[in-house]
């Protein structure tokens, strides 16, 4: 980890962007994964794509588990790209603070919609 | 001599930073569209989100969930008629694409350095966009019934 004293101490940043960098690719993986995994269910199915069929690839114990971790890793992966536009396009700092912390709301409001509708099934 | 090149110091255009308005003012070549694109589908997609978890939930519920979601894209829904989601749905159908197949590059040039050269950059953002677009249409014409 970083030196955090004596004369080889980092004296600038939040030294958050490698972290950041790099979870923002482990997550884009993951849901990558995740995608191409439900639509081959749709596409090596047989019949109609109807209601049983579509519920029928989330309510395994481990889809839920899979799906739920791909919404947590939706959350942070969409956060660090809002920051990211944020952080470009908007210099006034009050404005930007202010749009963090509705993007930090929106988020969480909309992975709490999604779980929830996950483990209702 | 010192003047002269105060001089031409004077006349190159500096970028210290991006902001919206200059945007406009930059040049776009290919590459710069498809990333702009990427940012800009995961935009519509933070914005959309709520409706997706909405059409998540309400397609795995039941089978009259199941079946309001699929009234709202025929009958409509809210006031507004059933074209005005395929509209939506369409947004959400590109931005996923773009953001999907841009995604991918991203990754591939992250982990393939020795690879990335501009006309790389150039060829792979035309193979992005096309296949993007033609995805988008054929699902796009799949949703409004033409197929």
């Amino acid at each position: 980890m970083s030196v955090n004293f004596g004369s080889h101490r980092l004296v600038v940043g939040a030294h958050y962007g490698m972290r950041d960098w790099l979870s923002q690719r482990v997550t884009a993986v993951l849901m990558v994964l995740f995608t191409v995994l439900v639509i081959a269910q749709l596409i090596f199915s047989s019949g109609p794509i109807g209601y049983e069929l579509w519920a029928g690839i989330f309510s395994p114990q481990w889809m839920k588990s899979l799906t739920f971790l791909v919404i947590l890793s939706m959350l942070y992966h969409v956060w660090v790209g809002m920051r990211n536009i944020f952080q470009d396009y908007v210099k006034p700092y009050g404005v930007r603070f202010v749009m963090h912390v509705f993007a930090i709301a929106w988020l969480v409001a909309c992975t709490g919609g999604a779980i929830e509708a996950l483990w209702r099934l | 001599m010192s003047e002269t090149a105060a001089n031409t110091e004077k006349k190159r255009p500096q970028f210290y930073n991006i902001d919206g308005a200059s945007l406009i003012s930059y040049r776009w070549p290919i590459a710069s569209i498809a990333s702009g694109m990427h940012r800009v589908s995961g935009a519509i997609l933070f914005f959309l989100m709520p409706f997706i978890i909405w059409m998540f939930d309400n397609s795995i519920s039941s089978e009259i969930s199941f079946n309001k979601f699929k009234a709202a894209f025929n009958e409509g829904m809210l006031g507004l008629p059933g074209f005005i989601w395929k509209l939506v749905a369409l947004a959400i159908i590109w931005a996923s694409l773009h953001h999907f197949i841009a995604g991918l590059r991203h990754l591939w040039m992250d982990t393939h350095h020795e690879q990335v050269t501009k006309e790389f950059g150039r060829q792979t953002a035309v193979t992005v966009l096309v296949l993007t677009l033609t995805l988008t249409v054929v699902l796009g014409a799949k949703l409004f019934g033409l197929y």
